[in-house]
């Protein structure tokens, strides 16, 4: 699977990256080669297999709903970069 | 010996019997920190102040008539990937540089309870990819048995640490081998845990379905006495296991007859190195002279066990690490000088200022997996061949009680040799890899040398066969002298050393 500069730079939008220009030519070769190597994936016929999402037999695990000590506020804003009034501060989106 | 060359359960023993108090065990320890750390540069983070007032408490209780359990006063690190309320977690990533979480890892927890003395946080691969430490954001770790070679990865710097002595033990993480594959090229052992056994809350999450957090220690009987310290049921994580935790060191009977033994010819084929293959197979007749019953058998689906791994591990970490925008915690980019940016632009430069490469190529792999198109090419087939493999494993488990491999194709390998190529980097990963996608414990312990560099044997058992595994690791640990080798930080570092920032 080669991968195209247009597909990278797609991709790189839906990761939230900024790439450079070198790094998008790097990526795009990275990327195509461990997809090349993922392509082996492909001589399996799979078409009766149930996929594993998880190991474990574990499903809805739930608890009661009972209030609990949350986290301290104060150390929680304290790892904010930017903050106001007791909010966490971004840059205006309206 | 030293008192920092000693294992937890010796000193211990020496606690117990007024020889040394938790205080100087601790000083002992961080004397050895000041003293080796310019050159193995396994912490990120020293707690030292912290580190005393600990030990001080504990030779209070003893004093005061209590007995406190056996890890009570040992020195212990952490890898920096394991929250710890007040000290902060970098994940060795200039995202989390400055991150101080505002809880505690559950392990952390525990091991607190059970009077751990914690030394600080330990170096990593960023985020916990990579195989090497390599791609640390702040600096790499060297191995204590050449300094010009690499100590593994991801849980490089705590494998360095226990076996340099800067730490008794260590806790770290494993999602493809990043607690096995270090402790095999740092000479120690490392046990990643069945899936669930652990709780992971607190674990900074790279792939949620794979990740296991794990004791890295000295010996078989330091593991089996760290596990039970930290094994058990967490409602705080929904993927814990309601498992019965046992007590792990009552299987240290140092019996091995007729255990039965797998022996996958598939993980001694193409790529192995043969000297490893030689001492490893040196270790598997060593078996056999204890008295396990040992035979060849097949892993069909080996093969395709790295690029599934390569598919589910990125996809899951491209969701996990989305979280790293910015807004609550960690890195923020500035906008241009003197300009403005909107949401968009601020997450995007943040992301793209605050990882690495590594963690740009994963997230990468696995957004492209996950987009669009490829989601059933890629993700859904690597899930089904994952399927697969965990049933090559119910096979074998139903007439094997155990299956050997080398840990790690190769031996320990020098910087930079395979940091080009991201490929040739993912498959030193190879056999360790199928063990967390089958959610199965997996342990590596040292089983001899290629040219002075340390080799691991890996052993694998059944879900919650941890006490299997143990039984049969510390068999064969007693039988051999390599756990008692200490090393001897030989060879010159390639690249100066840093300049260390506080916690």
């Amino acid at each position: 699977m080669k991968l195209s500069r247009e597909e990278v730079e797609h991709v790189a939008i839906l990761a939230r990256l900024a790439l450079s220009e070198e790094e998008k030519e790097q990526f795009r070769a990275q990327l195509s080669s461990v997809l090349e190597y993922a392509e082996m994936i492909n001589r399996l016929d799979t078409a009766h297999v149930e996929p594993t999402y998880h190991v474990l037999p574990l499903q809805n695990v739930s608890r009661p709903d009972e209030a609990r000590e949350s986290l301290p506020r104060e150390e929680v804003l304290g790892n904010a970069p930017e903050r106001e009034a007791g909010y966490f501060k971004v840059p205006r989106i309206i | 010996m030293e008192l920092f060359q000693l294992t937890a359960h010796q000193l211990a023993e020496m606690l117990k019997k007024g020889e040394a108090s938790a205080e100087e065990i601790t000083r002992a320890v961080f004397a050895r920190i000041y003293e080796v750390e310019d050159r193995i540069q396994a912490y990120v983070t020293v707690t030292e102040e912290t580190a005393y007032q600990a030990a001080k408490e504990i030779d209070r209780k003893r004093r005061e008539g209590e007995i406190p359990g056996p890890l009570a006063g040992i020195p212990a690190g952490l890898k920096d990937n394991l929250c710890t309320r007040g000290t902060r977690t970098t994940c060795s990533s200039r995202m989390l540089e400055n991150f101080v979480p505002p809880y505690d890892a559950t392990v952390v927890k525990k091991l607190a309870a059970a009077g751990a003395v914690f030394t600080g946080k330990l170096n990593m691969d960023e985020f916990a990819m990579g195989s090497s430490t390599e791609n640390s954001a702040f600096f790499p770790t060297r191995n204590p048995w050449h300094l010009g070679y690499v100590p593994g990865g991801s849980s490089g710097g705590a494998a360095a640490a226990v076996a340099a002595g800067e730490a008794v033990y260590a806790l770290g993480s494993d999602t493809g081998g990043s607690i096995r594959q270090p402790a095999s090229f740092c000479g120690i052992v490392g046990l990643k845990p069945t899936y669930g056994l652990v709780s992971r809350f607190g674990l900074v999450a790279f792939a949620s379905s794979l990740d296991q957090i794990g004791p890295l220690t000295k010996d078989v009987r330091d593991c089996a006495l760290v596990l039970n310290a930290i094994a058990g049921h967490d409602p705080l994580d929904s993927t814990s296991a309601p498992f019965p935790v046992p007590d792990y060191t009552s299987y240290l009977t140092g019996e091995a007859r007729g255990v039965k033994v797998g022996v996958p010819r598939e993980f001694f084929g193409k790529g192995l190195d043969p000297r490893v293959g030689e001492v490893v197979r040196a270790a598997i007749s060593r078996l056999e002279d204890l008295g396990a019953v040992v035979e060849e058998c097949s892993f069909p689906h080996a093969e395709y066990a790295l690029p599934c791994y390569y598919i589910i591990a990125p996809a899951e970490a491209s969701s996990n690490l989305a979280r790293y925008d910015g807004v609550r915690y960690g890195y923020r980019a500035a906008p241009e000088k003197g300009g403005n940016y909107n949401l968009l632009e601020m997450y995007m430069r943040t992301r793209s200022e605050g990882f690495g490469p590594e963690v740009k190529r994963r997230i990468m792999l696995g957004t492209y997996a996950l987009s669009s198109g490829y989601y059933d090419a890629y993700y859904l087939k690597a899930l089904k061949l994952r399927t697969l493999i965990r049933q090559d494993f119910n096979r074998l488990f139903e007439q094997f009680d155990v299956i050997v491999s080398p840990t790690s194709p190769t031996p320990p390998f020098r910087f930079g040799e395979k940091a080009g190529d991201p490929l040739v980097m993912y498959l030193s990963d190879v056999y360790t890899i199928p063990i967390n996608l089958a959610g199965i414990p997996a342990l590596s312990l040292p089983c001899g040398f290629v040219e002075g560099l340390p080799v691991g044997l890996q052993i694998m058992a059944p879900p919650f066969g941890e006490g299997t595994l143990l039984r049969v690791a510390y068999a064969y640990e007693q039988s051999t002298p390599y756990h008692l080798a200490r090393p001897p930080l030989k060879g010159e570092p390639e690249q100066e050393p840093v300049e260390k920032t506080g916690p």
